[in-house]
């Protein structure tokens, strides 16, 4: 159960203009320009709800996952996931999620993927038997089979999102966050991926979080959707809900394409 | 010509941006300086008569070798260069309407130099203003200064001539980083960066000074000083200007060969 | 401890991966410190002697520091590479595992090829212990471990106030190499070779002598009290203010996420 009231983050950056005497005055006095990366958000997600966050590049989706995921501490406002505060419990909050940033590896990229498991297994403390079923158990259904045994830089994107998100999973995480995860990926991986998300969650009643852009993943998998622009939750409503506010021979791309434009964001 | 000068001026605009870091460098500098000076202080204090120069001499140098750092350091490698050879980006080089050596070359130049201009003159000053034998002489009369700046400008130009041969070299062997490492250490020690030429024993000293190394800031830096002068100092600038132009011709000659082969294997 | 072990295993792996590069760069680093120790070398074939520091002794001295700098370049290399780990995002990685911050940067990174500067100075070690014609006895060579690992703390100490540093800003922070590089280079002599007012830095701000110059005079056996080879273990507080600053640095990190 994730809870989040009136969360609110403002970044400070400082306003710098080129030349040299601007430089020289920025050494005594700065001139600061405040963003809202996070404005008054609210919002409650139940276990085993697969939640599709969407929004504008810089609307704020990566500050509400730092914030969840216990990296960032809000400037107010209160969150609570499954008893905890995030940012005051860092260690034994992390331990609970799993997060894929589709654009980074957390893989060695150099030895096989079977070794960064095992390294992870240490990480997370994972007890040998567990460890074992569940790695048996991923590579089952995400059909990782020979590849574990292949170094990271030797496989294909597909493959290695794959072994990402094995990787994410193997401490058996009671809410997953997923950053574009099927960026860059053809037909065949992605499909898979989200089969494999469909399945997990079916089974483990994993809650998922899922930022992307791709409007067809929000659609295969997710029944709600939050629409962020400028730190404000626009929208938040069920996928049908969502549908309803298309035009007819609408897409889902133009629809999302024209709540932008309508929100100004 | 016009087409290298505005190259020039791009390499050289953006080596000026990074200000904090030219601070950053500065500071360093001059607190390596000091340090060696007070390093070579123990040592002439241990037994004056087996210093080889005069210690003002000595203090010259170092400052003028702190404040040039970036025109002779023999371990400065653009990577970019390296990267073009290797993936095969070098076609895309060919294709612009300028010779590539000269190119190389510039590019080379500019970016040394641009480190160096901002640096050079914080240190010099500051050199400048210490007091008698730990700062900067200043330079004794006409014919020395002359000398002086015409020996770093054939210095500044073998060193780059000699990393051209080094960046080359790449089109012949599969990993350039071997020679890439032996090629600057070796360098570094025989121009007189670790320690000046004459603390060096004899024998290896008077093989140094003719190897093209020793063009570089060996030469400058003590003829600047005074521990090379008049004839001497002629002698030191006519074997830069022959290693100079015997790298340079080397250079574009394996180059010629180098680009011809890339033709050939199509890339 | 484990842990560590395992992240080992896997680095050495990873290394050897590219055996021809590790190889290289390995050598590489040796060749490097090998011209500062021909420097060394030269320099003392003409004087004999420095402030009273012969040839021997002063190998010892400078292969203690260079032993110190390699193993701590080694195992905190992580701590030198932070701007990249904070630039790439790496470091969010680690925040999101439940392990302690220091211990994860701390294994992300090992450089092994550091192995190149550790030989050459092992055997001017050799060379140092049998050309100095010191007495040992169980408090000396006790001495000369403490010297090493006050060494350790001291370099491993300014590499985490570097990367404390770099939470608020990476600009000009070049300047914390005048301390680390700085002192690899001219460590080779005893701190007293550069005058009064560098060893008293030393002594007091960023206590180099703490572990190279006082126990060293112990070591070769001049008079001094006996008190001055436990000196080293006092380079445990340097890393209070250096834990503090990188203690700051992870806060303001938290709060702004930049």
């Amino acid at each position: 159960m994730i809870t989040v009231e009136h969360l609110c983050k403002t970044f400070r950056t400082a306003n710098r203009s080129a030349g040299l005497s601007s430089a020289l005055k920025s050494l005594f006095h700065r001139e600061y320009k405040e963003i809202k990366a996070l404005d008054d958000i609210s919002f409650t997600i139940p276990d085993g709800e697969m939640v599709g966050y969407i929004g504008p590049n810089g609307a704020g989706k990566s500050s509400t996952i730092k914030v969840l995921s216990g990296i960032l501490t809000p400037d107010k406002g209160e969150c609570l996931i499954n008893g905890r505060v995030p940012w005051k419990e860092r260690r034994e909050h992390v331990r609970d999620i799993g997060v894929v940033f589709g654009q980074r590896s957390q893989l060695w990229w150099d030895v096989p993927v079977i070794d960064s498991f095992e390294l992870l297994k240490d990480i997370y403390k994972i007890p040998q038997n567990a460890y074992r079923d569940r790695k048996e158990e991923l590579t089952e259904l995400l059909k990782l089979g020979d590849i574990l045994r292949t170094s990271t830089r030797q496989l294909s994107l597909g493959q290695r999102m794959r072994c990402e998100i094995a990787a994410s999973l193997l401490h058996n995480p009671k809410i997953l966050f997923l950053d574009e995860p099927t960026i860059g990926l053809d037909a065949v991986s992605k499909i898979a991926v989200r089969g494999f998300v469909q399945e997990l969650n079916k089974k483990y009643n994993t809650t998922v979080i899922l930022t992307t852009h791709d409007m067809q993943d929000i659609e295969a998998l997710t029944n709600r959707i939050m629409l962020i622009g400028k730190g404000r939750l626009l929208l938040d409503g069920s996928l049908e809900e969502f549908k309803a506010l298309a035009g007819e021979n609408e897409s889902l791309d133009e629809l999302v394409a024209r709540l932008y434009c309508q929100y100004h964001i | 010509m016009k087409q290298y000068l505005s190259f020039f001026r791009i390499r050289f605009q953006t080596g000026l941006q990074y200000r904090t870091a030219a601070i950053a460098g500065i500071s360093t500098q001059f607190v390596w300086g000091g340090m060696e000076i007070l390093m070579f202080k123990a040592f002439y204090e241990a037994s004056p008569g087996a210093f080889p120069m005069s210690f003002e001499a000595l203090t010259s140098y170092v400052w003028l070798q702190q404040a040039f750092l970036a025109l002779f350091m023999p371990w400065f490698w653009d990577a970019e260069i390296f990267k073009a050879i290797s993936d095969g980006n070098i076609s895309y080089e060919l294709c612009r309407p300028a010779g590539l050596y000269e190119m190389w070359f510039t590019k080379n130049m500019a970016i040394r130099l641009s480190k160096a201009v901002l640096r050079c003159f914080p240190v010099l000053i500051a050199a400048v203003f210490l007091p008698a034998p730990y700062g900067i002489m200043l330079p004794g009369d006409i014919q020395g200064t002359v000398l002086f700046l015409l020996s770093m400008l054939l210095a500044f130009g073998v060193v780059v001539a000699f990393s051209m041969l080094i960046y080359i070299s790449v089109f012949f062997t599969i990993s350039g980083q071997g020679i890439k490492m032996i090629s600057s250490c070796l360098a570094e020690f025989l121009s007189g960066a670790v320690i000046p030429l004459p603390f060096m024993p004899d024998g290896l000293r008077q093989l140094a000074e003719f190897l093209p190394f020793a063009s570089m800031q060996n030469a400058p830096l003590r003829i600047y000083s005074g521990d090379i002068a008049g004839a001497a100092a002629w002698q030191v600038i006519a074997l830069q200007l022959f290693w100079l132009v015997f790298m340079c011709a080397a250079g574009k000659l394996l180059m010629h060969r180098a680009l011809k082969q890339v033709v050939v294997q199509g890339g | 401890m484990k842990l560590y072990l395992h992240y080992l295993s896997i680095h050495v792996r990873s290394a050897m991966e590219y055996k021809t590069s590790f190889i290289l760069t390995a050598l590489g680093q040796f060749l490097v410190s090998f011209n500062v120790f021909l420097g060394v070398f030269f320099m003392m074939e003409r004087f004999n002697n420095v402030k009273c520091f012969t040839y021997s002794e002063i190998l010892l001295c400078f292969s203690t520091v260079l032993i110190s700098f390699s193993l701590a370049e080694c195992f905190f290399r992580g701590f030198d590479m932070f701007p990249s780990m904070i630039g790439n995002g790496e470091f969010d990685r680690i925040l999101v595992r439940p392990r302690n911050t220091v211990f994860q940067v701390l294994a992300s990174k090992i450089e092994l090829t550091r192995i190149g500067r550790l030989f050459q100075a092992f055997i001017m070690l050799g060379y140092g212990i049998i050309k100095s014609g010191i007495k040992w006895d169980f408090l000396r060579v006790l001495t000369l471990v403490l010297m090493i690992v006050g060494g350790i703390t001291v370099f491993a100490g300014l590499f985490i106030i570097f990367a404390g540093l770099c939470f608020f800003t990476l600009e000009g922070l070049e300047v914390m190499n005048i301390f680390t590089d700085g002192a690899r280079e001219y460590g080779k002599y005893p701190v007293s070779v550069y005058g009064k007012t560098v060893l008293t830095i030393c002594s007091y701000i960023v206590p180099f002598a703490l572990f190279q110059y006082y126990p060293f005079l112990y070591l070769i056996g001049r008079d001094v009290p006996v008190w001055y080879c436990a000196l080293p273990v006092l380079t445990a507080m340097f890393l209070i203010p250096s834990c503090l600053i990188w203690r700051l640095g992870m806060k303001k990190y938290q709060s702004t996420g930049s």
